[in-house]
């Protein structure tokens, strides 16, 4: 459904060339539902504006649904939905107007036009606000009319960027479910843009994380983090316990173990198949475990063991602020 | 104790895709008419919203045309109100951009210009939007100011609307180029918009007459088609219609509307 050959996007400012997209080959099947994960600035969203036509690539070369997105743009314009970063209806609009013209301009006759817009309104719960102007509605409701807007010619591909940023907790969970039911049930090839871990996570069959305009991973987001392994964490009665149990747990192949008094932490492939039967291990050799945790890594632990840096200090790196002062003290503190 | 058993997700069979919802190409003036639609709804919706646009000239026409000497046959009144009516279009179109530059912070203008509306029909379909509010700021003009000292000629003030439409579409055109090339910078589309409407205004004799101006200036008034424009509206609105002002009234509106439309159109082909 997508795929692109060497994709590149340079931008210059200041007399000095940036490279915001760095040669990206990719591929993307009809009905994948993939997630472009990183910080700001790591090339999502340019990625994203080559892909709908918005900007056109400094070298290399796109396809969309089976079109070049340089030579045949309208056809790809035709075949997608866009969610952008703003609002996709005019404030000073209404949003039934909104969404009926972007059905007309899909070529949609006029009586067809009006029952897809009456049917969007009513899926995504808007049809009490389709007649006042947009700028009167609350941010969740113009998100919807955004999704809702992108949807309108059941196009097979749907982009969207930053699509839960400045929603509610509420709003972004409604949000998601949607975005899913979308790929489950019409098969809609949907590719997304987050610096939202859980929202990769919970909503991506596949994550591609970008940094600085390169992919440093691709793959789904269990994949992802069982490379990583999975934290086991056990609390024993008393130090010696502790003691007797890393020593057995260090055994563990491959197993990073640590102990904080009586607590022991182990970091290890298929930690959570293997925990049943280290604690039953452990409470036949006389030293029970008191409390167990198994944690599976997040995708910030991904991001961290791919680049060195969280999640987090990259965003504060892209926003100009500078994190050396917050990740000296983490450091101490981790040592 | 509840047990709940859960099926693990099973792979869903795509739905067929409604044939009648399928997306097809549109024709050129299909593209404009979809774009003009969707810019006259708040219009037409709101129409008192066209006199927001005319706020300074009715302040000129209620503060400054009193100070204004009779002269002649006609009154004061008479020459004054085409000039306003023209200062009207000017201001009015000109502002239309900044509607665009709300709709490019806002996102919608994103969405339209990766949907399948042609560039052109974009921006064509947005300037032809500007012919709604001349034709309702010309009529509340002509409402107000006809129980003064001022004789309608109706014939002449409808040919006279018919001669600004170019020039108002052309000004739009503009408008709505500059503020594709301000992009989020609202302030750099205020700026250039209120240093090119004032000299424009000052010279084409719209407020006092250019006859006893010195040559250079009377050179520079030439040159502007607003002053050929008022020219003719003026005849216009006094019930004449010399056929040469018109020619060239109107050939200068045409020129306008055209460069407008030219440049309009390649700004909004590279925008992004």
């Amino acid at each position: 459904m997508i795929r692109t050959v060497g994709l590149t996007r340079h931008f210059t400012r200041n007399k000095t060339t940036i490279e915001a997209v760095a040669g990206l080959d990719l591929e993307i099947a009809a009905g994948e539902l993939v997630a472009f994960l990183g910080p700001n600035g790591a090339g999502k969203s340019t990625t994203l504006r080559m892909l709908t036509t918005l900007i056109a690539p400094t070298s290399g070369s796109a396809e969309v649904a089976g079109y070049d997105v340089v030579r045949d743009r309208a056809a790809v314009r035709r075949s997608i939905g866009y969610v952008g970063q703003g609002n996709a209806a005019g404030h000073q609009f209404r949003g039934r107007d909104e969404i009926y013209c972007q059905a007309r301009a899909h070529g949609l006759s006029r009586s067809v036009a009006k029952e897809r817009t009456a049917a969007l309104l009513d899926a995504f719960d808007l049809s009490q606000h389709a007649d006042v102007p947009v700028a009167r509605l609350s941010g969740g409701q113009r998100r919807r009319l955004d999704v809702a807007i992108g949807l309108v010619q059941q196009p097979p591909v749907l982009f969207l960027d930053e699509p839960s940023t400045g929603l509610d907790p509420q709003n972004r969970v409604n949000l998601q479910e949607q975005v899913r039911r979308l790929n489950t049930d019409l098969g809609t090839t949907i590719v997304l843009t987050t610096h939202y871990l859980e929202e990769a996570d919970a909503l991506a069959g596949r994550v591609i994380v970008v940094d600085h305009g390169r992919v440093i991973a691709d793959d789904t987001a269990a994949a992802l983090k069982s490379a990583l392994g999975d934290l086991i964490a056990m609390e024993f009665t008393d130090v010696e316990a502790a003691g007797a149990a890393a020593e057995r747990a260090d055994r563990v192949p491959g197993a990073q173990v640590r102990v904080q008094g009586s607590r022991v932490e182990l970091r290890a492939a298929y930690g959570r198949d293997l925990a049943p039967g280290l604690v039953s291990d452990l409470a036949a050799t006389g030293t029970p475990v008191a409390r167990l945790e198994v944690v599976g890594p997040t995708l910030d632990d991904v991001f961290l063991d791919l680049t060195g840096r969280s999640l987090r200090e990259a965003q504060q790196e892209a926003d100009g602020t500078d994190p050396s002062a917050q990740s000296t003290t983490d450091q101490e503190v981790a040592a | 104790m509840t047990i709940e058993i859960t099926a693990g997700p099973t792979p869903a069979e795509a739905m067929p895709v409604d044939r009648s919802l399928q997306t097809r190409p549109v024709g050129l003036l299909a593209d404009i008419g979809n774009v003009l639609v969707r810019e006259l709804r708040p219009i037409l919706r709101q129409p008192a919203s066209v006199l927001f646009a005319m706020v300074q000239p009715l302040v000129f026409l209620g503060l400054f045309a009193p100070l204004l000497p009779d002269t002649g046959e006609v009154s004061a009144l008479q020459w004054f109100v085409p000039g306003i009516v023209a200062m009207t279009a000017l201001m009015s179109a000109s502002f239309t951009g900044a509607n665009l530059s709300e709709e490019i912070i806002s996102g919608s203008f994103e969405r339209l210009l990766v949907s399948p509306v042609r560039r052109s029909a974009l921006l064509i379909g947005k300037a032809l939007r500007e012919m709604v509010p001349l034709v309702l700021q010309t009529a509340v003009i002509v409402v107000v100011v006809t129980p003064f000292a001022f004789d309608l000629h109706l014939g002449g003030v409808l040919l006279g609307v018919v001669v600004l439409i170019p020039f108002s579409v052309g000004i739009g055109a503009l408008s709505l180029a500059l503020a594709v090339a301000a992009k989020e910078q609202a302030w750099v589309f205020w700026t250039v918009q209120q240093t090119v409407i004032f000299p424009l205004l000052l010279l084409a004799g719209v407020l006092l007459p250019i006859d006893g101006a010195p040559g250079w200036l009377q050179t520079a008034a030439d040159l502007n088609p607003l002053t050929h424009i008022v020219t003719v509206e003026r005849a216009l609105f006094a019930g004449n219609y010399p056929v040469e002002d018109l020619i060239v009234g109107f050939g200068a509106s045409l020129a306008v509307g055209l460069v407008g439309l030219l440049v309009g159109v390649r700004a909004m082909d590279r925008a992004d």
